[in-house]
């Protein structure tokens, strides 16, 4: 698999990050020094091999459904750069 | 119990210009669960609450929180897909899908995109017509609501509140198997009955509790049934997903416009592109999300905070013991035990409180398709009246079992029964003591009737004359004579004395 400087341009785009185009070719080298190293992967063998989500055997905690959490507006607004009568304000987004 | 079988319905046809062309419909209903706590945090699903009061970090997607499930929300998940008869599967994972939107503070929906908690299911619909489509489900998969975004509060901003975010939705995708715009609206109603018997959703689309994306394709006749023999996609036209809709009828509006719009394409000689549309109902027209278009690549990759969701059969044959009756058993319970006709079992299963009051009705007076036509006719017309629920009806079962246990003894007629029935419904009472007290019991004495006839006969020497020579006269006698008996004589009795008396 190879990135080209147009999937990197459109990868920094999809994640919100702003790059400059004389920036791109570099970035694009380094996606491909990356991706290159996790190919090795597949040099290996894992035909039966069931994919490992955890290194101990866990099960999926769970919660009971029970309200243990919220009633903190000021704490959530806290960080907010803009917030008006409870809400989040934030520029217009319409479709 | 009956076996209920039904003619497929005819797919909708819409006449271009040029020629005729049929609808291919798939949707995506988004369900929300009916739990107390959110999917992966304790906060509140509470609808109204203040703004960004129902809000734990981990929905504002502060970082270093970490989700972890509601098992409520899991069995809910499970009870939706049994209900529908779905494959459920022991172990599914969650996906994290990826898009910046304002009311995503996380920056990724958490959703299962690859192992979805339930499989293959299908529901029977049923149009009322005597016909039925059975729409194959594709899938369930539990996700993250978003939040609400406010547009109309201020010129240059919008207003969000993360209470939603969180929220656990269940995704139900169909197959591509509904083929008109009213099959849709049927579609979607099914699915809320039959959640709101397992209470795993209330099914409120006002509240947006259940929305729907409506995937519309149109295709030439016959493309669709060479679709259905090959399950090959080929054959059908290119769709347009509309996205979120949150009532019935803007659905079947929706569904009717796109197809037309679809088709004014093919007839000049374009192609419809795929992409996601929103359905404007002030204007009546769909248009293109260019946004959405944008932003298509979700990047999905397995969420690395949770680990799989592995469920034990065990669970889930609990969880399958525990089911209620579901509406298409209670419905075929109704017409054999009871002999109702197909609608009016339709009617009174349509949910669990309106089933449950006939029953107790059914079981009190001891005649079932007596029981069905009251609770139809005279009570749900009554509280549509005055816009009330079965819940808030002033007529109990037991009282509207007395009154029609009356009727079949022959005790009132049948139009004193409606005069019962307002008197019990307004001032309450025991029907029973009513007519005693009233004296409202039907005469069913001959002689008395006997007696009536007689002293109007003698008074109309003309009216007897005009009635001797046209016989259909004899029904002013018969009216007269329950006028005189305050509509308490037996108009069966009435009938066979006049026409006696009268030599007819």
């Amino acid at each position: 698999m190879s990135i080209d400087i147009e999937t990197a341009a459109r990868v920094a785009k999809l994640a919100r990050i702003k790059v400059e185009p004389e920036a791109l070719p570099a970035l694009a080298d380094e996606f491909n020094a990356i991706l290159g190293f996790i190919e090795q992967l597949g040099e290996l063998d894992v035909e039966n091999v069931e994919p490992m989500t955890s290194v101990t055997p866990m099960r999926l905690p769970r919660r009971a459904d029970v309200v243990t959490d919220g009633d903190q507006q000021a704490k959530v607004l806290a960080n907010a750069p803009d917030a008006r009568e409870g809400f989040f304000a934030v520029p217009k987004v319409v479709e | 119990m009956l076996d209920l079988t039904y003619d497929t319905p005819k797919p909708k046809v819409i006449s271009g210009a040029k020629q005729d062309w049929e609808l291919v419909i798939g949707l995506e209903v988004h369900a929300q669960v009916a739990s107390n706590a959110k999917l992966f945090s304790g906060a509140s699903t509470r609808f109204g609450a203040e703004p960004n009061s129902n809000v734990a970090f981990v929905d504002a997607g502060m970082p270093g929180m970490l989700p972890v499930i509601n098992e409520f929300c899991v069995e809910q998940a499970v009870r939706t897909g049994l209900g529908l008869k779905a494959v459920i599967n022991l172990k599914s994972a969650f996906d994290r899908k990826n898009y910046f939107y304002p009311d995503l503070p996380q920056g990724y929906q958490i959703s299962q995109l690859y192992h979805p908690i339930v499989g293959e299911g299908e529901v029977l619909v049923e149009m009322g017509d005597g016909t039925a489509r059975t729409v194959r489900i594709e899938r369930i998969h539990m996700e993250q609501d978003a939040g609400k975004s406010i547009h109309d509060m201020d010129p240059a901003m919008s207003f969000v509140d993360l209470n939603r975010t969180g929220v656990c939705l269940m995704e139900i995708v169909s197959r591509p198997d509904i083929r008109g715009p009213e099959e849709a609206a049927a579609y979607v109603s099914k699915l809320r009955q039959i959640m709101r018997y397992l209470g795993t959703c209330d099914g409120n689309m006002q509240n947006g509790n259940l929305r729907a994306d409506v995937n519309v394709s149109i295709c030439q006749p016959g493309a669709y049934e060479r679709y259905q023999d090959s399950q090959d996609f080929s054959h059908l036209g290119t769709r347009c997903e509309i996205k979120n809709m949150n009532s019935l009828r803007f659905i079947q509006a929706a569904i009717e416009h796109e197809a037309r719009r679809q088709i004014a394409i093919v007839e000049a000689g374009g192609t419809v592109d795929q992409e996601t549309r929103l359905y404007d109902p002030d204007k009546g027209e769909t248009r293109s999300m260019r946004s959405k278009e944008e932003a298509h690549d979700y990047r999905y990759f397995p969420d690395p905070d949770l680990l799989p969701l592995e469920i034990e059969q065990a669970w889930i044959d609990d969880i399958a013991a525990r089911l209620p009756e579901l509406p298409d058993a209670k419905k075929a319970r109704f017409m054999a035990d009871f002999g109702l006709s197909d609608y009016d079992a339709s009617v009174l299963t349509a949910d669990t409180a309106n089933a449950a009051y006939f029953e107790s009705v059914a079981a009190e007076a001891g005649d079932g398709k007596l029981a069905a036509n009251w609770v139809i006719n005279e009570l749900f017309g009554r509280l549509k009246k005055d816009e009330r629920g079965i819940a808030e009806s002033p007529v109990s079962p037991a009282q509207l079992a007395a009154i029609v246990r009356l009727i079949k003894k022959g005790d009132i007629s049948g139009k004193i029964a409606k005069d019962l029935f307002e008197i019990t419904y307004t001032e309450g009472g025991d029907p029973e003591q009513i007519v005693e007290a009233r004296g409202m019991k039907q005469v069913t004495d001959t002689g008395a009737i006997e007696a009536a006839v007689d002293e109007i006969i003698a008074a109309n020497p003309a009216q007897v004359e005009k009635a001797r020579q046209n016989p259909k006269l004899a029904g002013w006698f018969v009216g007269q004579v329950m006028k005189a008996t305050g509509g308490k004589a037996n108009p069966k009795a009435v009938n066979e004395i006049v026409a006696r008396k009268l030599a007819l």
